[in-house]
C-alpha cells in the first residue's frame, strides 16, 4: 500500500494542552512502547501526579524537565497505515517566535490549539500570523479542553465565528475546525461520544487524509546544483553529472534548460535517480542531471526551464524573522544562503516591523531584535536565483548567516 | 513515474541523499562514522546512491572500543573491500593508554563513554570538519532535539540551548577552525523505516541481526552475551537461547532479544508488533539515569 509523509507543527503553549495533545496522538496510535510508558509513569509518580501525564512524552532535556518548560523545537514521529507523521513540537510563548518559525518552515500543516475556556486570544492571532507568513498550506484549529466547557456546541460555534475573522484578514485557506479534549481523548483518534453534535472528522482522520500531493509545484522547474559528480575513471572519463534535489517541477531527457544565473541555454542529456537513468524525475526527488553541452557549472547554479523562469536579482525585499540576540542594524553585512548558493549581502533598510499580535506595521524602526519580524531591503554581491515565497514556497526561503560568528541569524521570506 | 507520487521511504531517502550531498558540497574533510550497525550501514547505502556513478568522496571511520561483536568487524572489513572505500580505524584501547584514561569497572564495564575521547582525537588527527553519524531522533529524548547539522565546539560539546535554527531544508555548516559539525542524515527515520528500507533495498547485514543460538547472561529483563568483556559472577544465570540483535553496539552494553526471526521479513514483522522500544530493549547503558544521553552528548558523544 502507498504510504506517504506528512509534516506538521503544533502551535500552542503548555497551558493549552499542546504536550498532552502530542502525547495523546502518540499514545492512541500505539506509538508509545511499554518501557517508555513505564518511565513516564515513574516520572508522573515522582512529580506527585496521580494519572499518567501524557505531556511528559514530549519533554526532552533535563533542563526542561527541571524548569517545566520547552526550550527548543523537538521532533516526534508516529505512523498509521496511511501515513508517516513528523511533528515539529515548537514552544508557543512569545519569546519563542524563532522556534515556531523554524518548525513552521518545513510543515505541510499546522494545528493551532485554542483553549475552549479562553477562546481566540492574542497567542492564537500570533500563531495564525506566523502560519500565514510561512505559507503553511493547511490549518487545523483544534478547540481543546471541551471537557471543561461541558462539551458545549455553542462555545465551539462562537470560537469558529471569532477565528474566521482572523482567517479572513490573513487570507488563510483550507481551515478545518475540530472540538477536542486531548486529556480525555475526544475526537483525537476515537470519535467523541460526548459531542454528538459534531459530525466532522477526528483529528487523525484529518491528518491522514489532507491532500499534500498537490502542494508540490510541478510546473516551475527548479534544480539547484549541490555537487558535481566527476568520477574521472577510465570507463567514465567524460562523465559530468550535476547532483541536486529537484525542489519543484519535473525534468525530462531532451528538454531545454537554462543554467542560472549566467543564463546559458542547454539540453538535458540524461536524468538519473539513484544511479539509474530514468525518463523523467520530479520534485522532491534527489537526482543527477547531465547536459549535452560542456558548460562550467558549479555548486550554487540553478537549472530552470525557459518557459518558467525564476527571478535573478541583486536587490531583494524580504520579510525576515530575526533569530539572534545581537540586533540587526541597517548596513550590517551577512551571508545569504538559498539552497546551495551562498552570497554576501548587506541589509540596506528596515521598512517596518510587523506586530505579530495585531498585524500592525510599525515604521521608523532603527534596528530589529530577537524574534522581531521585519520587512527589509537586501543588496547581494552577485545575482540570486529565487522566486517570491508566496508564489513558490520551495524557492523563496533563505537564511542569513553571521559572517564572523557563523550562526544562523535570520529566516527570510523573499519577495 | 507518470503519477508524480513518492512513498514515504522515497521521500526519506531523497532527504538523506540531499544531506549527504550538502556535506560533500559544504565541507573540506568530511568522514562517515561507521560502526557496523544497521543505521550506519544504511548511511553507507545512502552515500553510495548520492554519489553514483562516482565513489563516496569521504572515508569511513570506525572508533573501535575493542568490545565489538566479531561478526560486526567481519562485516565491516568485507563491505569496505567490496565497495573499495577507505576505512580508518582508531582504537579506544590506544587512547586509554596514551591519555591514561581510567577504565570503567564493574560487571558490564562499558567503554561506550570513552569513545568520545578517541573520536575527538581522530577528528583532530585528520582535521575532519564534518562527521556523518547514524543517530535518529526517535531513539532517545535528547536526540529528538538534535539538529541535522549539529555544531560542536573544539571539545566536541553539544550545547542544546545554542543550536542553530534549521529552516526549510537549508543547512548552515559554516564553522571556525577547530569546530566540527556532526551531521545526521537519517534524523527523521524511525527504527521501522530503517528496517523497511534495508528490506526494500536488499541490503546485507551482519549475521548477528538474525536469530542464532547464543550463550547469554540473564540480567533482569536483558540478555547479555557471555564474552570476555563482562564479569560473570557466581550465581549468575547463564543460558543458551535463540536470539538476535536489534541494535549492534558493544558486547558490554547491548542486549539480545529472544527471537526466531531468520530473514529481514521476519524481523520487520517482529518490529511491527513489538511492545518495547529499541533502546529500552537493547541498551543497558541508557538505564542509568533519565539524562544519560544528554550528558554524554554534552561531552562530545555523537
Amino acid at each position: 500500500m502507498h504510504m506517504d509523509l506528512l509534516r506538521f507543527i503544533t502551535a500552542g503553549s503548555v497551558d493549552d494542552g499542546k504536550s498532552t495533545l502530542i502525547g495523546r496522538l502518540l499514545y492512541d496510535t500505539g506509538s508509545i512502547k511499554v518501557d517508555q510508558l513505564a518511565a513516564i509513569q515513574k516520572q508522573s509518580k515522582n512529580k506527585g501526579e496521580g494519572e499518567i501525564d501524557l505531556a511528559l512524552f514530549t519533554d526532552g532535556l533535563r533542563a526542561e524537565r527541571e524548569q517545566g518548560i520547552t526550550i527548543d523545537v523537538a521532533y516526534k514521529y508516529f505512523n498509521t497505515d496511511k501515513r508517516k507523521f513528523i511533528i515539529a513540537d515548537a514552544p508557543g510563548h512569545i519569546q519563542y517566535t524563532r522556534n515556531m518559525v523554524t518548525g513552521a518552515s518545513n510543515s505541510d500543516l499546522i494545528i493551532i490549539l485554542v483553549d475552549a475556556r479562553l477562546g481566540v486570544i492574542e497567542q492564537t492571532r500570533r500563531h495564525s500570523i506566523i502560519a500565514s507568513l510561512l505559507q503553511i498550506p493547511h490549518v487545523v484549529v483544534a478547540i481543546n479542553k471541551m471537557d471543561m466547557v461541558s462539551y458545549s456546541a455553542d462555545v465551539f460555534a462562537n470560537i469558529l465565528i471569532e477565528y474566521n475573522k482572523i482567517a479572513e484578514q490573513l487570507g488563510l485557506k483550507d481551515i478545518k475546525f475540530i472540538p477536542i479534549s486531548a486529556l480525555k481523548g475526544d475526537n483525537i483518534v476515537q470519535p467523541s461520544t460526548n459531542m454528538p453534535w459534531y459530525e466532522g472528522e477526528t483529528l487523525i482522520d484529518i491528518l491522514e487524509n489532507v491532500d499534500v500531493i498537490h502542494d508540490i509545484n510541478l510546473t516551475h522547474a527548479r534544480f539547484p546544483v549541490q555537487y558535481v559528480i566527476r568520477p574521472q575513471s577510465d570507463d567514465l572519463h567524460d562523465y559530468r553529472g550535476y547532483a541536486g534535489k529537484i525542489i519543484s517541477g519535473t525534468y525530462k531527457k531532451g528538454e531545454k534548460v537554462v543554467v542560472l544565473p549566467e543564463c546559458i541555454p542547454s539540453t538535458i542529456k540524461a536524468v538519473e535517480v539513484n544511479g539509474v537513468e530514468v525518463d523523467e524525475a520530479f520534485a522532491p526527488q534527489s537526482a543527477v542531471i547531465r547536459l549535452t553541452d560542456n558548460i562550467d557549472i558549479n555548486r550554487g547554479n540553478v537549472l530552470a526551464k525557459p518557459e518558467t523562469m525564476p527571478k535573478t536579482e541583486q536587490e531583494i525585499q524580504a520579510m525576515l524573522c530575526w533569530m539572534d540576540s545581537r540586533p540587526l542594524v541597517p548596513g550590517n553585512k551577512y551571508l545569504l544562503q538559498l539552497h546551495s548558493k551562498r552570497v554576501r549581502c548587506v541589509v540596506r533598510e528596515i521598512h517596518h516591523k510587523l506586530d505579530v499580535n495585531t498585524l500592525e506595521k510599525q515604521t521608523g524602526i532603527t534596528e530589529a531584535g530577537l524574534n522581531d519580524i521585519v520587512l527589509v531591503s537586501l543588496k547581494t554581491a552577485s545575482p540570486v536565483v529565487f522566486d517570491g515565497y508566496k508564489e513558490l514556497r520551495a524557492n523563496g526561503g533563505a537564511i542569513l548567516i553571521d559572517e564572523t560568528a557563523h550562526s544562523t541569524v535570520a529566516g527570510c521570506m523573499l519577495q | 513515474m507518470s503519477s508524480y507520487k513518492l512513498d514515504y521511504l522515497d521521500q526519506l531517502e531523497s532527504e538523506s541523499i540531499h544531506i549527504m550531498r550538502e556535506v560533500a558540497g559544504q565541507f573540506e574533510k568530511p568522514a562517515l562514522l561507521f560502526s557496523g550497525g544497521k543505521d550506519s550501514i544504511t548511511l553507507v547505502q545512502l552515500a553510495l546512491k548520492a554519489f553514483r556513478p562516482g565513489k563516496i568522496p569521504f572515508p569511513l571511520v570506525h572508533i573501535d572500543t575493542g568490545h565489538n561483536f566479531p561478526e560486526a568487524i567481519a562485516y565491516r572489513d568485507k563491505i569496505v573491500e567490496e565497495l573499495g572505500v577507505k576505512l580508518i580505524v582508531r582504537y579506544v584501547e590506544d587512547t586509554i593508554k596514551s591519555r591514561g584514561l581510567k577504565e570503567p569497572v564493574g560487571k558490564f564495564a562499558s567503554r561506550n563513554a570513552l569513545q568520545a575521547y578517541t573520536l575527538l582525537d581522530t577528528i583532530e588527527e585528520f582535521g575532519f570538519d564534518a562527521c556523518i553519524g547514524g543517530a535518529r531522533r526517535d531513539e532517545e529524548k535528547a536526540r529528538a532535539k538534535e539538529r541535522i547539522f549539529s555544531v560542536r565546539d573544539e571539545f566536541g560539546a553539544w550545547d542544546p540551548k545554542l543550536q542553530r535554527p534549521e529552516l526549510w531544508n537549508l543547512y548552515n555548516g559554516k564553522i571556525h577552525k577547530g569546530e566540527n559539525v556532526r551531521v545526521f542524515p537519517i534524523s527523521n527515520w524511525v527504527e521501522l523505516d530503517v528496517w523497511n528500507y534495508i528490506k526494500r533495498e536488499g541490503v546485507e547485514l551482519p549475521s548477528i541481526y538474525f536469530a542464532h543460538d547464543r550463550e547469554v547472561l540473564v540480567h533482569g529483563e536483558h540478555l547479555v552475551a557471555v564474552s570476555p568483556f563482562i564479569r560473570v559472577d557466581e550465581g549468575d544465570e547463564i543460558v543458551t537461547k535463540r536470539v538476535r540483535y536489534r541494535t549492534v553496539g558493544d558486547m558490554t552494553c547491548t542486549a539480545a532479544v529472544e527471537s526466531t526471526a531468520s530473514s529481514i521479513d521476519d524481523i520487520v514483522s517482529e518490529i511491527n508488533i513489538t511492545m518495547i522500544s529499541e533502546r529500552g530493549e537493547t541498551r543497558i547503558d541508557d538505564q542509568v539515569s533519565e539524562a544519560a544521553m544528554e550528558d554524554r552528548k554534552k561531552n562530545g558523544y555523537f
